[in-house]
């Protein structure tokens, strides 16, 4: 056992944080710091920043173009880049189509599309959810149809996150209606151009729109667009969802708003002194920091063991499951220590001079809100337990 | 022992759930809390004359209540709608100039808007440390500093305002034309206010007022419990009826016992919500008006965060979404949190009372 970063660690940890400190435009950092929206713009160059440099693929393997990082890089790299205020990498082309083409693709069509990603030529997004199904997801009713060298597409997705800036979409659609559910699904790719596609905001609690709902009708897709065999697409979402985890625990991020409240409990004053030096907020803050410390400790745990396994495990459903309420708590107590000052609608007082706190901190109502979300999407936590509990603990 | 309502207040209850159902449809509300001026003017004229307001004061005051119960039945009622209006200036006026002999027919009657500036950024809860000063000037006073969050503040033609004159809490009257306004809209809908002071004329209401405040606070603390009570039933019927209606894995997510207990933990939460309101509310008048409502304010923010939080959880993605209204309802909920003082500070003032 010897929890201490190699030499070559330490050296990597520095190269990536001078590198955030040379590359990452204040404009971008600024924005990130401030929580409002990013827009398509922040982001495209912020990828266009880390493809140059070979980091933006993280988990891809080399041979696609990935840095070919340990686990261990990794997540020094997640904890700089939340450090630097870089923004979360857009997942759906990155870490979610890139690996599946690459286990599930033909060869025509990594050849296309992993490059098209890599330079951000496409924007994707993820057309899983529909109205009816969520956490039964195999319920899926989307149908495509197979007409000549075509498949027709009517149904409706939903929640797609960032579908608005999207050029297409990946879908999972039913192919069979007559067997099981698992076993007729299948994976299709969709150019959200194609005739028949309509796309529709859905406002968010906080007032945000970072969610859309897609409608389908009589889209005709070619047949090429399918990826692995027609009705094996409940394999690949699985195979998805285990890469979807990686990075779950959001570690990095807990870390940055740790340091986040502790500045505003310092500077804030409550009854004539800092709130740092109420007892019960004090307490609040130790209490979360003695779970992330923890958990930094159990991502890396599981992080080794998937690396030694090959695959991420049923347990890592543990760093989703408290990855997401020690970020929460943190959000919260954030929300707190800015008391009425958190209370007016993001963006109404326009007078800088007005401001009830900086900007940094104003939204903190607003992103506690829309933070509630990462306990319901990416399988809810209780979707999470009920994997522990089948599958670790054979309940 | 009795726990019904009075007829008159069952009646006071009726004719404004009544009202308010008919009047503040959630699309309604929502389109007002969000908008300039954030309430709708006329449903205030229409609360006014229901004669909520003179439901708020005592008799010898003018009004026909003022007792903490009178203050329950209005504040849940417009819970229930989670009703935009800016009532709660009004009691909070009321209560501190029934420490005095001022008229208040015109504020009662809903003719003249009050909002009361208590909090600052830097003293949000404890008043001791506001930096608002009032000075004498020829016959009348002057105020400078800055009021903040407050509440109603952006349609109030009249603000009372808490400020050290001699080094004393006291509260004087500004006129809402004569001061520095800025009004926006809240996080959870409804309407408060920046108000700047800068040797602003005002009016003397009480000169030694540290005690006519804290009775305000309480009371306004009744009021925002029991708003935060009609709330959360309202929140949980509907969290109960998605649980109900709700199909995954071919079944309603209701039959799911992860769902049910937790369901259940809701109801217990709200159940002991009422009884500390009520406790508080029949202590409003007494003399430890202040200790039970900070128990009861202490207790309503743990048991907000639980059910709005969980209500949101139990929904999954629909509840994330502004049109879904029980998502008003989760952030109405949690944001009386840092209105009159939060958990931790209510916590600290009931370990200090023991
Ligand atoms: C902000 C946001 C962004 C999203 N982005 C995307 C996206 O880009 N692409 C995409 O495809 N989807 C996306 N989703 C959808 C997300 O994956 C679903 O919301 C999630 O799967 C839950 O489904 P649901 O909302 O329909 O809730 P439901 O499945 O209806 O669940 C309601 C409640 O019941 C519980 N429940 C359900 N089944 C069980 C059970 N068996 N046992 C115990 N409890 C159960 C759930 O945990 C939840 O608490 C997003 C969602 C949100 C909120």
């Amino acid at each position: 056992m010897d929890l201490t970063f190699t030499d070559e660690e330490n050296a990597f940890r520095q190269e990536v944080r001078d590198f955030f400190r040379e590359n990452l435009p204040k404009e971008i950092s600024d924005a990130v710091k401030n929580g409002g929206e990013l827009t398509k713009e922040h982001m495209e160059r912020y990828h266009a920043i880390l493809n140059e440099k070979g980091w933006l693929a993280s988990t891809w393997p080399e041979e696609y173009g990935g840095p070919g990082w340990t686990p261990v890089q990794r997540h020094i790299f997640d904890e700089e880049s939340c450090r630097a205020y870089a923004p979360r990498i857009v997942p759906f082309g990155l870490n979610m189509l890139g690996p599946v083409l690459q286990k599930f693709g033909t060869q025509e069509q990594k050849d296309y599309y992993l490059p098209r990603i890599l330079n951000g030529d496409d924007w994707w997004c993820q057309g899983y959810s529909e109205p009816g199904a969520g956490s039964d997801l195999a319920s899926l009713k989307t149908r495509a149809v197979r007409d000549g060298d075509h498949y027709v597409i009517n149904g409706q997705k939903t929640w797609t996150t960032l579908g608005q800036h999207a050029d297409w979409i990946f879908c999972l659609c039913r192919t069979d209606p007559d067997v099981k559910q698992q076993e007729g699904i299948s994976f299709i790719l969709v150019d959200l151009k194609t005739p028949g596609i309509e796309m529709r905001p859905i406002k968010l609690i906080e007032g945000g729109h970072e969610v859309n709902e897609v409608f389908f009708t009589d889209v005709r897709v070619p047949v090429e667009n399918l990826v692995g065999k027609e009705n094996q697409g409940w394999t690949i979402a699985k195979y998805l969802l285990t890469h979807e985890r990686t990075g779950i625990a959001g570690v990095g991020a807990s870390m940055q708003s740790l340091e986040e409240v502790k500045a505003l409990a310092r500077k804030t004053m409550r009854s004539g002194k800092p709130l740092i030096e109420d007892p019960l907020f004090a307490a609040r803050i130790a209490q979360v920091e003695v779970d992330l410390e923890a958990m930094k400790i159990t991502n890396l745990r599981m992080l080794f063991k998937a690396q030694k396994q090959g695959a991420p495990g049923a347990e890592t459903s543990i760093l989703k499951i408290k990855g997401t309420v020690i970020n929460q708590e943190l959000k919260d107590l954030a929300r707190r220590a800015l008391g009425p000052s958190a209370a007016p609608f993001p963006g109404h007082i326009t007078d800088g001079n007005l401001a009830l706190a900086p900007a940094s901190e104003a939204n903190n109502a607003a992103r506690y809100f829309n933070n509630r979300k990462t306990s319901i999407f990416g399988g809810s936590n209780e979707i999470q337990r009920n994997i522990l509990s089948k599958a670790v603990l054979e309940l | 022992m009795d726990f019904d309502l009075t007829e008159d207040r069952q009646m006071l209850s009726d004719s404004l759930n009544r009202f308010l159902a008919d009047k503040y449809p959630v699309e309604h509300r929502t389109k007002v809390a969000y908008a300039e001026p954030y309430h709708d003017p006329a449903l205030w004229d229409g609360i006014a004359e229901l004669g909520a307001l003179f439901a708020l004061a005592s008799e010898d005051k003018g009004g026909f209540g003022g007792s903490g119960f009178d203050i329950s039945v209005v504040f849940e009622a417009m819970g229930r709608v989670i009703c935009p209006e800016p009532v709660l200036g009004a009691l909070l006026a009321s209560r501190i100039l029934s420490h005095t002999d001022a008229d208040q027919e015109a504020l009662l009657s809903g003719a003249v808007r009050y909002a009361v500036g208590l909090g600052e950024i830097e003293a949000p809860y404890d008043l001791s440390f506001i930096k608002t000063e009032a000075q004498k000037s020829g016959d009348g006073y002057t105020v400078t500093g800055r009021k903040s969050a407050v509440y109603g503040g952006q349609a109030a033609e009249v603000i009372l305002v808490a400020a050290k004159l001699d080094g004393k809490l006291a509260v004087l009257s500004v006129k809402a034309a004569d001061a520095d306004v800025t009004g926006y809209g809240m996080m959870d809908g409804g309407g408060a206010a920046e108000v700047l002071l800068d040797g602003t004329p005002a009016e003397l209401v009480l000169a030694d007022a540290e005690a006519a405040i804290q009775d305000a606070v309480n009371a306004g603390i009744v009021a925002l419990c029991s708003e935060a009570v009609g709330a959360m039933e309202v929140l949980h019927a509907m969290t109960v009826d998605y649980l109900k209606q709700r199909k995954q894995f071919g079944r309603a997510i209701g039959s799911f016992q992860a769902l049910q207990h937790r369901a259940v933990d809701m109801l217990t939460e709200i159940e002991q919500s009422r009884s500390i309101v009520i406790k508080a509310a029949s202590e409003l008048n007494g003399e430890d008006a202040t200790k039970f409502c900070a128990m009861a304010k202490n207790l309503i923010g743990r048991a907000g965060r639980l059910v709005a939080e969980e209500a949101i959880q139990m929904h999954g993605g629909i509840a994330m979404t502004w049109e879904y209204p029980g998502s008003h309802y989760a952030k109405r909920i949690i944001m009386i949190d840092a209105q009159l003082g939060d958990t931790d500070y209510q916590l600290a003032k009931v370990a200090s009372a023991a």
